[in-house]
């Protein structure tokens, strides 16, 4: 146990920090250190390297050379500088490389040093060149701040939304701030600038002076500033050696130390974790290293080759041409466990290995603190870098948790678990070396499965997803559709063969979206491909887009149509309509008449014309003629406007072989044109009113002969004029008319019409002179309706005919008509003997 | 009468909850827009948003959009149905305002869902970027307990006249959404070219979202999908049962009825819920009308008795009878004025002969004899002038049942707008001519021997879209439609489903869903099948779990693409009483003769 306390070093009376080994790099760097740009992101990201970045010729052989490597040193990508000079490079949280020219280009990189895209900060910078610029992360993403040549910055708080905003200016600001960094509060980002003796707060709107309250006096420059990963403490290093630590809201100091060395450090960064005890800042000069806190006594540490610090969430990770470095606080567990001389319940059961386990073990159960000390056990565990160690603690746990009775033991399990992936992803060749508080306390598995595929690690991020049972559509099949997406764009493998590989790995896997791996296939410019592709995509809905971007819009149009979604039609149509010229987009959509309709139901409101066209196209004459008919009276309001455009539906229809629609159409020309003619003699209104109609608004206005002649003219048939104008003069109630009219010859309807007129005019007297004339089937109706019931039983009785007997039975009242029914009673006896 | 339902049968599942799920989301995307606004509804929308939200819930003014628009606030909502017409009149009104120079905030919100083109006319309209869309998926609106309704008249104009598929992915969305709350279906038949295609989107709907579904328990046995151009006679047909009736004379809106000053006996107008809550209403709706009048009287003799009642009680029991009981009498008694006002109102308009005469020609078309009697009748009908609605449904029902229209008889005195009306009915297979079709026939069966089958296939399809036979009398004779009458039809005791057309035609509809729940498949109906044009488009579908508890099994959806009527509603309620089945019915909207007439005729707009 000693030993393993070795590299703890104190600071203060309460923390301890200890520093280890996480790889040894093997990158064979052949520079210094000092001569690249260097870039590390967070989370056990991987390293940028930007050799000879200063170099202004243009000899290739010094051209600058971008080197990427993972945290282990193995290298990812490398790639000759051919566009501008850099100034600064940073990863952001996507893990995309950064690099900031000096012209304010921003170009983005890959983990593969794959191009990405580029984007500007605007022409500010361009002109006035970039001096300084810095990567940050916030909780919006990852933002680039940039100080100019003209001594202004200009930030955005995400590239992936960008958005610039030009801070303003610093009254008075002759040169380059001494030291500047960017801090993020109330989530928004803001700059603390460092001139001479004294500092400036930017924000959006204004600039402000600030004093950092409790700061030793004489100061009289700030050589380097830091803020803490949580952007929630800062550190201000001045010419006197003098090291400020306070809150990033500079309203409170934490504390202060003098390290009595004047010389500006080469970085300064935050070294503490959540939940810290004692936080601490990590200063390091050429061959120094320095921990300072909050305590009289630093902690020293010599630098053998010129390191490079990380800050991370809970330490700070060194890397230099040989190792790379893991520096952070003592987590509490551990150290109530292996604290020398610690009291702590933990220590009893790891120390279960020595004869007095039994001893210890009993002592802390009846203290009752044994459940804590499996705790402290398990959560120590997650702390350590060295498998062995951790198995130590796991065992220690796990024989402690034997004496307890209730332990709940999915603690335990999901310690083992993330202990797995971790060290699996800690290992020397995927080398993501991530601790325990960042993986899974801070990233969640998505991210880390993201992170793996990233840097193409698909089989082991698939095993991961298995070894902890993801459901598919989160895991395993993610993974196999950015899988497929590398895949495409493997330009030496055919097509065929790649589709194949695909399909045969992903299968139906749900929440595998073939459309996408097609786009990416398309977006490497294998069309082919992509098709081939999107016919193993089971939604036609997310075939269409893809295929008419493709330009395959015929192809777009079939799938549409087999979808069923007509909106998905209607797109496709849109788009053929635009691509193709007239003639052939009517051809097209000739062979589908789904499309077609879709189409016709929409040109029938938007385009009539088109409408139109596509009849003729078809030869469609039946359908043009319906066209024009509707013409006649939608569109046309001239009498000559309507009968032209029922000439043409007529021929149309001749055309359509529709004989009788023709002569139709015909007929209502010349209806039209007499109704028209009627007007300007008779006045009144006949326009529209149809042929019926218009007969009898002659016979109700009395112009009989006219009637007449229109009758002949259009051959309306007997039966329809006799009713016609049966109704007619009744309703104008002019009787004698009537029965004039009833007397011009026998009637066509037969006589029971002509009653039940009056009737229904309530004139009895007039009904009854033509019920005597009624036929002899209808008699017995005709005289029960002017209510002779008598005389109906008669006919009924002479006629022998039962139904008509009952019809009259059923309309005999008991008190008048009895006689009536009593004959019609011995009628049907009679009857019934015979 | 009534509803004397075995006692075994299965109940109905609760559909309320669909009115709350359409209303929460009205409420959540008007709240979208935050603050006073002015809400445009279209007419069509009103009835059945009045049907599940309070329009005060909404606590904004809100106009109809054929009012004139008199703006108060400087947000402006709009809530349509996805009509290019609609799409214009916003445009009219957005653009409008650009030229006041006003600006506002505009919203549209399509109901059941947006179409792109829409979408394309206000981006032709130029203001595409002034106004924000959404989409509320309020496409079933339950009008009863066991009657959902899409609310969607157009649908069958759209479809089976224009060939317009959209609709159909709104009905797959409404029964994805049926699965998802009610459990999956295990058991799936359907008939028609929209039935099929509906169904098989449904499908691709399902797996898409699969897992979600898997696992529960179905509560609802079997689904149901029928096309309404596989029946049109039923629809044709004149309504005698109550319910079939009143929407025949007075025009059920939304589940209800508007009565008149005639039927409330006061200068009044009253609008009138017609649901199972309504008591007197839920016992007389499926009864044939003949049966009406007496249940009516019989129950207002008991309810004067309960009335009476009330004489020789003491204080206590009186108190009892006026807080306990005296609310619902006089509840029923208003339900039971208001019935006995419809149904004088009613028989003053139908009982007349003209009525009689009326069914009576119906029956011999239906039953195929003296065909020149009823031509003739349909000639005066037509001579007459009654109406031009009556003379082409007439037409139309001459024409299927006859397989042709015996001689052309001439529409035009009605106008020339008509003559459109006429190749729409052809078009959608309501009228047929007699003599092409049958060469055709034969040309089919020519070239169906000639080449393979599913090629023969499609050239039918063609065939049969260029001139839809109708096989009626052929089927009837196959399926029984006709039943055989010995002596007196006793209506109120009724035999078969016949007794909502008077005992004189089984409702072909109803009849193949019979036939076919009995057979739980199409088997031994391929002539049937074959006969009414639908040889590629009859399906049944049964997964093989056994998940479903014999009581779900026993419930059935009925999906009526392109409408229904209270006729085939009642026929199958009639239907499940004597089998101890409970229907449960979705249709594009309740539709009946007349409007189906309607939506057929090119009128002057």
């Amino acid at each position: 146990m000693d030993c393993y306390t070795a590299n703890w070093n104190p600071l203060g009376d309460s923390a301890f920090y200890r520093k280890y080994e996480l790889y040894s790099m093997d990158w064979d760097l052949k520079e210094e250190l000092r001569d690249c740009l260097v870039a590390a992101a967070p989370y056990g990201g991987p390293v940028a390297l930007l050799r000879n970045p200063w170099r202004k010729e243009k000899a290739a052989s010094v051209r600058p050379v971008l080197d990427i490597y993972s945290a282990s040193g193995m290298p990812l990508a490398s790639l000759l500088w051919k566009s501008g000079p850099v100034v600064s490079l940073g990863w952001s949280a996507e893990e995309e490389l950064l690099c900031v020219q000096e012209d304010g280009a921003v170009l983005v990189y890959g983990l593969h040093g794959d191009f990405r895209r580029h984007f500007s900060m605007g022409n500010e910078v361009l002109q006035n060149r970039v001096l300084d610029a810095r990567i940050f992360h916030t909780e919006f993403g990852s933002g680039v701040a940039i100080l100019t040549g003209a001594h202004r910055f200009t930030l955005s708080a995400n590239v992936g939304d960008l958005k610039l905003r030009r801070m303003p200016e610093v009254p008075g600001l002759q040169s380059a701030p001494s030291c500047w960094t960017v801090l993020c509060q109330d989530r928004v980002a803001h700059i603390l600038l460092a001139v001479g003796p004294d500092l400036y707060l930017l924000d959006h709107a204004a600039c402000s002076a600030v004093t950092p309250p409790g700061l030793a006096p004489g100061v009289s420059s700030f050589l380097q500033m830091a803020v803490s990963f949580t952007y929630r403490h800062l550190a201000l290093f001045t010419d006197t050696g003098y090291i400020w630590m306070g809150t990033a809201s500079l309203k409170e100091k934490l504390c202060e130390f003098n390290c009595n060395i004047r010389a500006a450090p080469k970085q300064m960064v935050w070294c503490s974790r959540p939940r810290s005890k004692e936080r601490a800042v990590v200063v390091a000069w050429e061959r120094r290293l320095m921990v300072v806190g909050d305590a009289p006594e630093s902690i020293q540490f010599v630098l053998d080759e010129d390191s490079y610090l990380v800050p991370e969430l809970d330490g700070v990770r060194i890397f230099s041409r040989s190792t790379h470095e893991f520096l952070h606080e003592v987590p509490a567990a551990s150290e109530e466990i292996f604290k020398i001389a610690s009291m702590g319940p933990g220590t009893g059961v790891f120390s279960k290995e020595s004869q007095k386990a039994d001893e210890y073990l009993r002592e802390i159960q009846e203290l009752g603190q044994l459940t804590q000390a499996v705790q402290q056990c398990i959560e120590a565990a997650g702390h350590e870098h060295q498998p062995d160690m951790q198995k130590s603690l796991l065992r220690a746990a796990s024989f402690g948790k034997c004496f307890l009775d209730r332990f709940p033991p999915d603690s335990f399990v999901r310690m083992c678990q993330d202990l797995r992936v971790l060290n699996a992803v800690r290992d020397y060749h995927i080398g993501i070396p991530l601790t325990y508080s960042q993986y899974p306390c801070q990233l969640t598995i998505q991210v880390l499965l993201d992170r793996l595929v990233l840097r193409r690690l698909y089989p082991l991020a698939i095993q991961i997803c298995e070894y902890l049972r993801l459901p598919e559509v989160q895991g395993v099949s993610r993974i196999l559709a950015h899988w497929a997406c590398y895949k495409v764009q493997q330009k030496d493998v055919s097509d065929e063969d790649v589709a194949r590989a695909i399909n045969q790995k992903l299968g139906d896997t749900p929440g595998v979206s073939y459309s996408d791996i097609a786009a990416r296939a398309y977006g490497c410019g294998r069309t082919e491909l992509a098709i081939k592709l999107l016919e193993y995509e089971p939604r036609s809905g997310e075939q269409v887009p893809l295929l008419l971007k493709m330009k395959r819009s015929k192809l777009a149009l079939s799938k549409a149509i087999e979808s069923g979604d007509t909106d998905l039609v209607f797109t496709v149509l849109l788009h053929l309509k635009n691509e193709l010229n007239r003639g052939d987009f009517f051809m097209t959509l000739r062979n589908q008449p789904m499309a077609l309709s879709l189409y016709r139901q929409f040109c029938k409101h938007q385009e009539l014309e088109t409408l139109k066209d596509l009849y003729n196209q078809d030869d469609n004459h039946q359908e043009l003629g319906s066209f024009h008919i509707r013409a006649s009276y939608a569109a046309e309001e001239r009498i000559e406007g309507r009968v032209a455009a029922l000439q043409t539906a007529a021929d149309a229809f001749y055309k359509a072989k529709n004989e009788f629609a023709a002569k139709a159409t015909e007929d209502q020309m010349r209806l039209l044109r007499l109704q028209r003619r009627l007007e300007d003699e008779l006045g009144g209104q006949f326009l529209d009113l149809s042929l019926h109609d218009t007969v009898t608004t002659l016979i109700l206005g009395g112009h009989n002969k006219r009637a007449e002649q229109l009758a002949r003219d259009f051959r309306i048939p007997d039966k329809r004029l006799w009713w016609l104008k049966l109704t007619a003069l009744a309703d104008l109630e002019d009787w004698e008319e009537l029965e004039k009219f009833s007397k011009s010859k026998k009637s066509p309807i037969g006589y029971l019409p002509f009653v039940e007129i009056c009737i229904k005019q309530h004139n009895k007297y007039e009904a009854k002179k033509y019920a005597s004339r009624v036929g002899p089937e209808q008699k017995v109706k005709a005289l029960l309706l002017v209510g002779d019931v008598a005389q109906a039983a008669d006919v009924a009785i002479e006629h022998r005919n039962e139904a008509e007997l009952s019809l009259v039975l059923s309309h005999c009242t008991g008190a008048t008509d009895g006689a009536t029914a009593d004959k019609i009673q011995r009628a049907r006896a009679q009857a019934q003997k015979k | 009468m009534a509803f004397p339902h075995r006692p075994d049968a299965p109940e109905l599942p609760d559909f309320s909850m669909l009115k709350r799920l359409a209303r929460d989301q009205l409420i959540y995307l008007l709240e979208q827009l935050p603050g006073k606004k002015d809400l445009f509804i279209e007419a069509d929308l009103m009835s059945p948003l009045d049907r599940i939200a309070n329009v005060s819930i909404l606590k904004v003014r809100s106009l109809s959009l054929r009012s004139c628009p008199s703006f108060l606030f400087e947000q402006l909502c709009f809530l349509v149905r996805p009509r290019i017409k609609n799409m214009r009149y916003i445009a009219s009104l957005v653009n409008a305002d650009k030229v006041a120079g006003r600006t506002r905030k505009y919203k549209v919100i399509f109901s059941p869902q947006k179409f792109y083109a829409c979408e394309m006319v206000l981006e032709e309209e130029g203001i595409y970027g002034d106004v924000s869309c959404d989409e509320w998926a309020f496409s079933l609106l339950p009008l009863d307990v066991d009657l959902l309704s899409m609310e969607l008249p157009e649908f069958f104009r759209d479809y089976f006249l224009e060939g317009d598929q959209r609709w159909i992915n709104t009905v797959a969305q409404a029964l994805h959404l049926l699965s998802t709350l009610y459990g999956p279906f295990p058991n799936c038949y359907g008939i028609g070219r929209c039935a099929k295609m509906a169904y098989e989107l449904w499908r691709k709907l399902e797996e898409e979202e699969d897992g979600e579904t898997k696992g529960r328990r179905p509560e609802i046995g079997h689904i149901f999908l029928l096309d309404r151009d596989v029946d049109f006679v039923t629809a044709l047909c004149s309504q005698v049962v109550y319910e079939g009736l009143v929407d025949d004379t007075f025009r059920i809106k939304c589940g209800s009825v508007d009565f008149g000053p005639e039927v409330t006996s006061s200068d009044k107008s009253l609008k009138v819920l017609l649901n199972a809550e309504d008591k007197v209403f839920h016992e007389i709706r499926n009864e044939h009308f003949s049966n009406v009048f007496g249940f009516l009287s019989q129950k207002a003799r008991n309810l004067q008795a309960q009335y009476d009642r009330r004489r020789g009680m003491d204080i206590k029991q009186m108190k009892n009878f006026v807080s306990q009981e005296l609310k619902g009498l006089k509840q029923e008694h208003r339900l039971l004025s208001l019935h006995i006002g419809a149904c004088e109102s009613i028989m003053k308009k139908k009982t007349k002969q003209d009525f009689q005469e009326l069914i009576k020609t119906e029956h011999a078309l239906l039953e195929g004899f003296s065909i020149r009697e009823s031509t003739s009748y349909i000639e005066e009908h037509i001579d007459r002038q009654v109406s031009p609605i009556e003379s082409l449904r007439l037409l139309c029902l001459l024409s299927i049942t006859e397989n042709g229209e015996p001689k052309r008889l001439q529409m035009r005195i009605y106008g020339p707008e008509h003559l459109l009306t006429f190749s729409n009915l052809r078009r959608a297979g309501l009228l047929t001519e007699q003599g092409p079709g049958d060469t055709l026939t034969a040309v089919e069966s020519k070239v169906s021997k000639l080449v393979t089958d599913k090629a023969a296939g499609k050239i039918t399809d063609a065939f049969s879209s260029l001139a839809k036979r109708s096989n009626f009398r052929a089927i009837s004779k196959k399926l029984n439609l006709i039943p055989r009458v010995d002596g007196e039809y006793d209506l109120k005791v009724p035999r078969d489903m016949a007794y909502v057309f008077s005992g004189a035609y089984v409702p072909l509809s109803c009849r193949i869903i019979e036939q076919v729940l009995e057979r739980r498949s199409w088997q031994g109906l391929d002539e049937v099948v074959r006969l009414l044009n639908c040889g590629d488009f009859a399906f049944t579908d049964m997964t093989k779990e056994d998940k479903a508890s014999s009581e779900s099994l026993r419930l059935i959806l009925v999906v009526f693409l392109g409408g229904c009527t209270f006729s085939e509603i009642s026929a199958l309620r009639f239907l499940g009483r004597e089998k101890g089945y409970r229907f449960i019915f979705l249709t594009t909207a309740v539709t009946n003769s007349a409007r189906l007439m309607e939506a057929m005729s090119e009128v002057k707009a």
